[in-house]
């Protein structure tokens, strides 16, 4: 047994531990505490399995954004009254065998691979570099498969008016309730003060890298969206109210600029989405920094919530 | 002159590790948490600053090296505040460990 | 046994372990903390599948791993509306389960949309 194959075992230990923690746990604080330890852990588990961008996107996303989401609403529902039942142990047990038989099954369906392993790497390395990008995964998202991630990051405009909409009647477009830690001098203030410059460079050097090593425009939105949440949890910049035309616009410049290309490429190339000859990689830049822009909006204002009060005229 | 360097890579990253290795002890022996958060800091920094140390030669080239440096001194940066923020909490909040 | 087929097992098994939670635990947080385990688990069987077809010099099938990254941003959009769904129950009902104690007429009205 070489050194790296026992690391992959103690990691694989480990995830199966805190996810079992996660689950197992009676208080709701730390099994959302264990559940951003298993997204970082996770991240590793990527790049083992060779996948950089991936590695990147769910120590952002999963580790960070979620776990913020998740430790705000455990902050909240500490001072609800949860009158819960405890399942029976009969369901528990049902609930045990069937979930076992589940795992089993997909054990199974891991452990016979098809014969000749299906693979679609040489056919997007063979057309790659007429695009003029450097990463596969960049190509698969941009050019081969550009419609999906046209619709994700519409989904994800769904999913922010989704949240809005649950605000009451009385305070649309109002503020979001983001709870606010702002005392002038204290080391949340020079945090916020200090981070943010190298949080953005940091943001647009791993979507401007994305083209040609693993990075991209969603990783680079998230420390995007992350630096502009601790700029406003310290309270150095005010929450805007969702009713802010620039707010909107820069939510919509992304999908807008994508879309418009898309369009384009009816006209100047031979299909929807299709990229003229010779002009991919300047296009896919910009529609990676508008991208960039727009994701991190998104999340900013997803993880602040729905409004909460109306604004001060 | 590869083996010297190899070999201080991995003296260096084990130290590292010993360190954070310390650092977990303290996290699941200190029986408070300020003494917890003390233990954690001190150790977590010096420990990445090791692992960073024996790195370093590893790299090909001068900003990978800077980056490898810059990301020990975003570590304690974030690190330092947040154990600020965390020891404000718990004071405030009453030893509740 | 290689280390890629471990890591499509582990995923497997957090399957199994995010849908015992999903189906066992009675508060919407909890809830939603097993569904994205639940999801992470088929995320790391797509990672399997793309480490397994690597071939023409890269370390991994790209096609996959794309999805997974497409599937991580929607599975994150997904618990941000969950999310804030359960948050508005806590301010409806001031209860944060789906429990009802006595059907018919114990929500108050707070004139609210």
């Amino acid at each position: 047994m070489t050194i790296l194959s026992a690391f992959d075992i103690g990691l694989v230990v480990l995830i199966l531990g805190i996810g079992a923690s996660t689950i197992a746990a009676r208080d709701a604080f730390a099994a959302v505490i264990g559940y951003v330890v298993y997204g970082l852990l996770l991240a590793i588990a990527w790049v083992r399995l060779s996948a950089v961008d991936v590695a990147l996107t769910e120590a952002a996303i999963g580790g960070g954004m979620t776990g913020m989401l998740l430790l705000g609403a455990v902050a909240r529902l500490r001072l609800a009254e949860g009158n819960d039942v405890r399942t029976s142990l009969p369901t528990r047990l049902a609930a045990g065998v069937m979930c076992a038989l589940i795992a089993a099954g997909l054990a199974i369906a891991i452990l016979s691979p098809p014969d000749p392993i299906p693979t679609l790497a040489p056919m997007v390395m063979e057309h790659l570099a007429q695009s003029g990008l450097g990463n596969p995964v960049a190509g698969v998202l941009f050019v081969y498969r550009a419609l999906d991630t046209l619709l994700e990051k519409v989904v994800l405009i769904l999913a922010l008016l989704g949240v809005w909409s649950l605000a009451p009647d009385s305070v649309w477009g109002g503020i979001p309730g983001l709870r606010v830690y702002a005392r002038p001098g204290s080391t949340l203030t020079f945090l916020a003060q200090l981070l943010p410059p190298v949080g953005i460079v940091v943001a647009f050097y791993m979507c401007w890298v994305g083209a040609k090593e693993p990075g991209g425009a969603f990783q680079g939105g998230t420390v995007l969206a992350a630096m502009w949440l601790l700029v406003m949890i310290a309270g150095l910049k005010r929450v805007p109210s969702i009713s802010q035309s620039w707010l909107r616009l820069l939510l919509v410049v992304g999908p807008v600029i994508f879309l418009a290309i898309g369009l384009a490429g009816m006209v100047l190339a031979n299909a929807f989405l299709d990229y003229p000859a010779g002009y991919a990689k300047p296009l896919i830049v910009a529609v990676e920094v508008a991208l960039t822009l727009s994701i991190g909006v998104a999340l900013g204002m997803l993880a602040s919530g729905p409004p909460e009060r109306v604004r001060q005229p | 002159m590869n083996l010297a360097i190899d070999i201080f890579s991995v003296s260096a990253v084990s130290a590292g590790a010993l360190f954070f290795l310390a650092g977990t002890v303290g996290l699941l022996r200190f029986p408070d948490s300020l003494t917890r958060l003390h233990a954690l800091t001190k150790v977590d920094n010096l420990g990445l600053g090791l692992v960073v140390l024996g790195l370093l030669p590893q790299v090909n080239g001068l900003f990978g090296a800077l980056k490898l440096v810059s990301i020990w001194l975003l570590v304690q940066l974030s690190g330092a505040i947040v154990t600020q923020l965390i020891a404000g909490a718990v004071r405030q909040g009453g030893p509740q460990g | 046994m290689n280390a890629a087929t471990l890591f499509g097992l582990c995923g497997a098994a957090l399957v199994g372990f995010g849908l015992y939670g999903l189906v066992t635990n009675p508060e919407p947080l909890r809830k939603i903390l097993a569904f994205n385990l639940l999801g992470s688990g088929v995320f790391l069987v797509f990672g399997l599948v793309s480490r397994r077809a690597a071939a023409s010099g890269l370390g991994g099938d790209p096609v996959p791993q794309a999805m997974v990254i497409t599937a991580i941003v929607v599975a994150f959009a997904a618990t941000a509306m969950a999310i804030a769904l359960v948050l508005r129950l806590l301010q409806e009902t001031g209860r944060s389960t789906l429990h009802v104690d006595n059907p018919g007429g114990t929500d108050t009205d707070r004139g609210n949309s």
